[in-house]
């Protein structure tokens, strides 16, 4: 197994979001997490990047059966945890190849592997940069720094695909994106998808589930997931709307 | 409040030194300027300008007066230095070693044209560059000072931008960290001209710049940008005047500073706008990044303007690191260390990559990092 979540209680300044969230994910499965505004869906993601201002309430939350919620947000990363995030921060005059090399390399080193030099570096970024039809000159730029939506949304996936992850979470990716972009980004997913890994989408929408077939939906309303299913599960949400499975939650 | 310097060392190499003086224009001038200095002494911490820079532990020292031959065609833009902006400006004033570059109308030059300076243990000196940069030249000129143990640079640049020339100025200031460093630049800009400055402090015990900038004509621009990166107890202030006396100017001014230990930084910028200078565009901003609760910034940003038909904007801010950026990086797997290290040097880089000359910026940047390094192991 490489994610557990049991019984998950959390939340922000002392207000609780997730109310006793359940969740398995297994190697070389794409879950798909949908739910409307306010659902909980940024905050389970945050939660378990392991960002400062989130709180864990109660509940446990096994990765490859250690206890992820232990791990400082770094530790986590090494470990092989991945967030793509909603909102890309921009990091001003740092290149997107040196934070690349700096992240791809502490990896490296947690895990005793070999670290690459600029040049060899450059090399295995350049060969990442195809999956997401991303040009060169992005390498020299400051990271995120006045790229467009659809650029650092494709420079969150150029990332997962030099750190390899285990478990990547993909926060509202789809948000943002015309129809191009998405085809990118989504093509980008598909190639890293495996056996190996495992991936949580989080979105409001069914739209990008057109193009990331998920193994499993699961429908997360007031903190919890109120509906599972298969892929069909979105198709029938997107129809119905989400105040169908509120009414039926009721 | 002034203080009366009456026997100093400077009084009496003075004596020593204007008996040698042959050229009669200067030599007056120098007696001018050394007379103001023994009136008003060095700056006081009552003097407004300098109310937050105690100087006293240069008045306080004794150094030894490097000298060397000036040029004589000088005396004449020399004339137009102020130096009786405070004591420092005409103690440069008295004692000036004058180099004079003019760039001929038209030239374009490629090469760089650098001014280094190395001041030697328990010296002071007093380097004074003209830069005459005439109508459609353009050029890169850069300053370098360094030294390698207490000593005293006193230095000042006038800089004449003529008509549509266009100079870049990288001024670079790495002195030990014993040493005390005072400078002045002064530029004058004609009409459609250019001039694109960085200004990078990194070294000395006590450093202050001050720079004054006045458009004389239409259609300039100019950027006045510089960075201050401290640590241990270093202090380092910066004061620039931008004046717009007439219409249609641009001004830029995008100031860094990084604090760390018991460092102390002082910004000080203030914009003149006319009441003639319509159409003006000023813009000015001074961030600065606190590294310890111990470090302490004084920043003024001031604008006057006396002219409705303008642009003009400034703001300061002085902060820590940015969560949502640290988390960021934690989240990549870079440890916390390092990725405030990789944000502070980023903050940094943003005015050390302005600089277009590859090998000084390569050094600029393990500058950075090496004093990011130190950072981390003290």
């Amino acid at each position: 197994m490489l994610l557990e979540i049991k019984d998950l209680h959390a939340g922000i300044e002392g207000k609780e979001i997730l109310k006793g969230l359940n969740l398995t994910v297994n190697a070389g499965e794409v879950h798909a997490i949908m739910g409307p505004n306010g659902s909980g869906k940024s905050t389970l993601s945050k939660v378990l990047a392991g960002h400062p201002t989130y709180e864990v309430l109660s509940g446990e939350v096994l990765f490859e059966g250690k206890n992820l919620l232990e791990l400082e947000p770094d530790e986590r990363a090494r470990e092989g945890v991945f967030l793509a995030f909603q909102y890309p921060v921009e990091v001003p005059g740092v290149s997107n190849s040196q934070f690349l090399r700096l992240a791809y390399n502490e990896k490296m080193k947690h895990h005793g592997l070999e670290e690459l030099d600029p040049l060899e570096f450059n090399d295995y970024l350049s060969e990442k940069a195809k999956l997401v039809e991303m040009d060169k000159s992005f390498f020299k730029r400051s990271v995120n720094e006045g790229f467009s939506g659809g650029e650092k949304k494709r420079n969150e996936i150029l990332q997962m695909a030099v750190l390899a992850p285990k478990l990547a979470i993909l926060d509202e990716t789809d948000s943002g994106l015309d129809i191009d972009a998405l085809r990118i980004v989504a093509e980008g997913v598909n190639k890293l998808r495996n056996s190996e890994n495992g991936i949580i989408l989080v979105t409001h929408y069914q739209r990008l589930l057109n193009y990331i077939q998920p193994d499993f939906v699961h429908v997360l309303a007031g903190g919890k997931i109120v509906k599972e299913g298969g892929k069909e599960l979105a198709l029938e949400l997107e129809e119905k709307g989400y105040d169908w499975v509120k009414a039926a939650t009721k | 409040m002034t203080q009366v310097v009456k026997e100093t060392i400077y009084t009496n190499y003075f004596k020593e030194f204007i008996a040698n003086e042959k050229n009669g224009e200067l030599k007056n001038l120098r007696e001018k300027a050394f007379a103001y200095f023994t009136e008003n002494g060095f700056p006081t911490l009552h003097n407004e300008e300098w109310k937050y820079t105690n100087v006293s532990a240069i008045s306080n020292s004794e150094f030894q007066i490097s000298n060397s031959e000036t040029e004589n065609e000088s005396s004449e833009v020399l004339n137009q230095f102020n130096f009786e902006r405070n004591g420092f400006t005409a103690l440069n004033l008295a004692f000036a070693n004058v180099v004079l570059v003019t760039i001929p109308k038209e030239t374009s030059v490629e090469k760089p044209i650098e001014f280094n300076f190395s001041a030697e243990e328990n010296s002071a000196n007093f380097p004074h560059i003209i830069i005459v940069a005439e109508a459609g030249s353009k050029a890169t000129i850069v300053e370098n000072y360094e030294s390698g143990a207490k000593s005293f640079t006193n230095t000042a640049i006038q800089i004449f931008v003529e008509d549509n020339a266009n100079l870049t100025h990288y001024r670079v200031q790495k002195e030990s960290p014993e040493a005390f460093h005072v400078g002045t630049t002064e530029v004058t800009l004609k009409r459609g001209s250019f001039y694109n400055s960085t200004n990078i402090n990194l070294g000395a015990r006590l450093s202050r710049h001050d720079i004054h900038l006045k458009f004389t004509e239409e259609g300039g621009e100019a950027f006045v940008d510089g960075l201050y990166m401290l640590n241990g107890e270093q202090h380092h202030d910066t004061h620039s005047e931008i004046d717009h006396a007439l219409p249609n100017c641009v001004s830029h001014q995008t100031y860094k500073g990084v604090l760390n230990d018991k460092s102390r930084g002082v910004f000080n910028g203030k914009v003149f706008v006319r009441e003639n200078a319509s159409g003006t565009d000023a813009q000015q901003s001074n961030k600065n990044l606190l590294l310890s609760n111990d470090a302490r910034v004084d920043t003024k940003p001031q604008l006057e303007i006396f002219n409705d038909d303008v642009k003009c904007s400034h703001g300061a801010t002085v902060g820590q690191l940015e969560d949502e950026e640290l988390f960021y990086l934690l989240s990549r797997g870079i440890s916390e260390n390092l990725a405030k290290n990789l944000l502070t040097y980023g903050f940094a880089e943003e005015i050390v990559n302005k600089i277009e000359i590859e090998t000084i910026k390569k050094e600029l940047d393990e500058a950075v990092l090496n004093r990011l390094s130190t950072n981390l192991e003290a």
